[in-house]
């Protein structure tokens, strides 16, 4: 899933500070399945607003919504009945829902309730951590399924580097050694020959370095 | 012989090769640099010029190798590929070789959270072994990374780093395969302590023929006080000090504890020396470059050929 | 502030805290009727959302009790409230309510006056902190459940 976390309390007071009416919208995918910004996020956050507001006498509607994601503009249309009156939106979506409201309704600023992180996967209940950087090329296939650009910390092809030690990053020993993984597995697959073939220089075209990307679907879109 | 390179010759004709390392100063202060060289001229057959080494901005290591050059040493330029992309690097080998500079180190570099600067990109647009191709590339076929045509191609003589005492060890010797396999002429290695661990590095270097592909130079470093031992053993990550060496520190009162140093530090390049398959050693006296002569010196390995 | 009588809100779980509050009940040990208490089937069914509402809707302090340790019928309910409770501390001294309002206690059924003596020492605790500062300036409570 995309990980996001709430930004700070008093960054999004200072957000809404100017309005006197608000919508809080929430998504039922990823920010709920990382508890950042599904239904109840957007009840607890609407409650902690409004309460943080009173406190200097202002008083704010926040209404509530929660949509099945934001990332499809078929449900940020969902959103037109309630936007009466509302003078901003603030959503607890990732960038991508985000910046779809601010397309769709182009006379309200738009604001993000938290920061989007990374592509990652549950290592257990509340712990999440990175396992993808959308390169465009996924080579998978031949590091035993760990991921050298998303997990190695110097995004080393033909790592380990020399600062691997007992199977961590010497950038902390919170960090797994990518490439510790990656021998271990090859070794689980009978494969160790294979860490001789040298992998080549990456085109980084696939990975945003030749702009902002685009997928159409000809047999999909009109 | 690929290049002009110094060491190239010295390492060809058979010689046991010597070479140390300048770091280049944290401002514009060119005095430094070619003090630290004085020191070294006629004592080394190159000089390794670290680039923004531990991730801490410093004088370029093409500048400084400049100035080493002018002062007619050998300069051995580090480039890392944590902050530059390939573009600017091709750009600096081809400028190093204009300025005189043959010979070259290829590394990835400590990560920037070691740093002054934990906040910048870790650029790694290609890793030390794509670099080392990237390099060979350049001088043996005359074309860039991508393709086109290099007019005036760089003759540089490829280094690499290894380290025998990173994890995890069995791969240690096959990572060494591809460096070489990527076109990689010599390897200096990260500065040897525990020598048993290095022998069996070693060993199995020899048994897949790889002393015969490149020149191995055994790293080494005088100790200057048990603090630094201790450091070195506990905080440097790949690093391998054994508990002896560190004792052995600690029993000296603290004046001569320098002289200990330096004292161990020859003992380990006697062993080294009758290893077979090291080609020459790479002393690395950070902050204590006067001390490389008398090294070099009571090692034996005084004057260096003149090749 | 004189007259303040601070509203308490107790979730208390059904198998140990809220069987103590009978107890103390029937053994006549007095405690603050300040003291409004929710009963649920574990302290590990309360949720952020309960105790936030809880503070919107007037509350000036909130306790959420539970098993001892390693006593939990449902087996660590009480160490998920207990982790919750510490969460929520954080997010309330955000909000500017402060973490002293909140607290996680743990008790077994039989202790009645342990029940007793936590709702008496809560009550005065908030007493002396003043009502809850959500309760606005213009003098308009929030609506008490």
């Amino acid at each position: 899933m995309i990980t996001a976390e709430r930004k700070p309390l008093e960054e999004l007071i200072e957000f809404v500070r100017p309005f006197k009416r608000i919508l809080l919208v929430g998504c039922n995918e990823c920010v709920t399945v990382c508890a950042a910004g599904g239904r109840k996020e957007v009840g607890l956050l609407a409650s902690g607003l409004k309460m943080a507001l009173l406190q200097n006498g202002q008083d704010i509607e926040i209404r509530e919504h929660t949509l099945e994601r934001q990332c499809d503009p078929e449900y940020i249309d969902e959103l037109l009945p309630m936007m009466d009156g509302v003078e901003a939106v603030m959503s607890m979506a990732c960038g991508c829902g985000v910046q779809e409201i601010a397309r769709r309704y182009k006379d309200r600023p738009v604001f993000p309730a938290v920061n989007t992180k990374f592509m990652g996967a549950s290592e257990r209940q509340g712990e999440w951590s990175e396992r993808c950087q959308g390169c465009g090329n996924c080579l998978l296939g031949i590091t035993g399924g760990i991921c050298p650009i998303a997990r190695c910390s110097k995004r080393l092809m033909n790592g380990p580097c020399g600062g691997s030690v007992t199977g961590k990053c010497e950038i902390s020993r919170d960090v797994d050694c990518a490439w510790q993984l990656i021998w271990d597995r090859l070794k689980a697959l009978g494969l160790e020959e294979q860490y001789l073939n040298i992998i080549p220089a990456k085109d980084w075209r696939s990975a945003g370095g030749g702009g902002p990307r685009k997928i159409i679907r000809e047999d999909l879109a009109e | 012989m690929k290049t002009e390179s110094t060491l190239e010759k010295v390492l060809a004709s058979g010689n046991f090769a010597v070479t140390s390392e300048c770091g280049p100063p944290r401002g514009a202060l060119p005095d430094k640099v070619r003090e630290k060289g004085n020191y070294l001229k006629g004592v080394v057959d190159a000089v390794n010029v670290t680039d923004n080494q531990t991730a801490m901005v410093r004088m370029s290591s093409l500048a400084a190798s400049v100035l080493l050059k002018q002062d007619g040493l050998d300069p051995l330029l580090q480039m890392v590929t944590r902050d530059r992309n390939r573009l600017a690097m091709q750009a600096d080998i081809i400028g190093a070789y204009s300025l005189g500079i043959n010979t070259m180190l290829c590394l990835s570099g400590d990560h920037t959270q070691f740093g002054d600067h934990p906040m910048a990109a870790n650029v790694h647009d290609i890793d030390s072994i794509q670099l080392i191709q990237m390099v060979k590339t350049m001088r043996d076929e005359g074309k860039f990374q991508g393709g086109a045509d290099i007019k005036g191609p760089p003759k540089m003589f490829i280094g690499a780093a290894a380290n025998p005492f990173a994890d995890p060890f069995e791969l240690r010797v096959m990572r060494l395969a591809k460096k070489i396999a990527a076109g990689a002429d010599f390897i200096q290695t990260q500065c040897i302590f525990n020598i048993e661990k290095f022998e069996k590095w070693m060993e199995g270097v020899r048994a897949r023929g790889l002393h015969r592909k490149c020149y191995i130079l055994a790293g080494v470093t005088p100790m200057k006080s048990v603090g630094a031992a201790r450091y070195m053993k506990n905080k440097v990550p790949g690093m391998d000090v054994p508990a002896e060496l560190v004792e052995r520190m600690g029993a000296v009162p603290k004046e001569k504890q320098p002289e200990e140093g330096v004292n161990i530090c020859i003992e380990i390049i006697e062993r080294l020396k009758k290893i077979e398959g090291v080609a020459g050693i790479h002393i690395m006296a950070i902050d204590w470059e006067e001390k490389v002569k008398e090294i070099v010196e009571r090692a034996g390995l005084f004057p260096r050929p003149q090749v | 502030m004189e007259n303040f009588e601070p509203v308490i809100v107790a979730f208390c779980c059904h198998y140990c805290a809220y069987t103590a509050a009978d107890m103390a009940g029937s053994q006549r040990l007095a405690y603050p009727p300040n003291v409004k208490i929710i009963r649920v089937p574990c302290s590990g069914k309360v949720d952020a959302i309960h105790i936030v509402k809880a503070f919107e809707k007037g509350a000036d302090g909130v306790y959420v009790a539970g098993c001892l340790d390693g006593d939990c019928h449902f087996k660590n309910g009480n160490n998920r409230a207990n982790r919750r409770v510490e969460y929520m501390k954080k997010y309330l001294d955000e909000i500017g309510i402060g973490r002293e309002r909140l607290e996680m206690v743990m008790m077994s059924a039989g202790m009645g006056y342990l029940f007793a003596q936590i709702a008496t020492e809560m009550t005065e605790k908030i007493r002396r902190l003043g009502p809850s500062p959500v309760h606005s300036m213009n003098g308009q409570l929030p609506i008490a459940s």
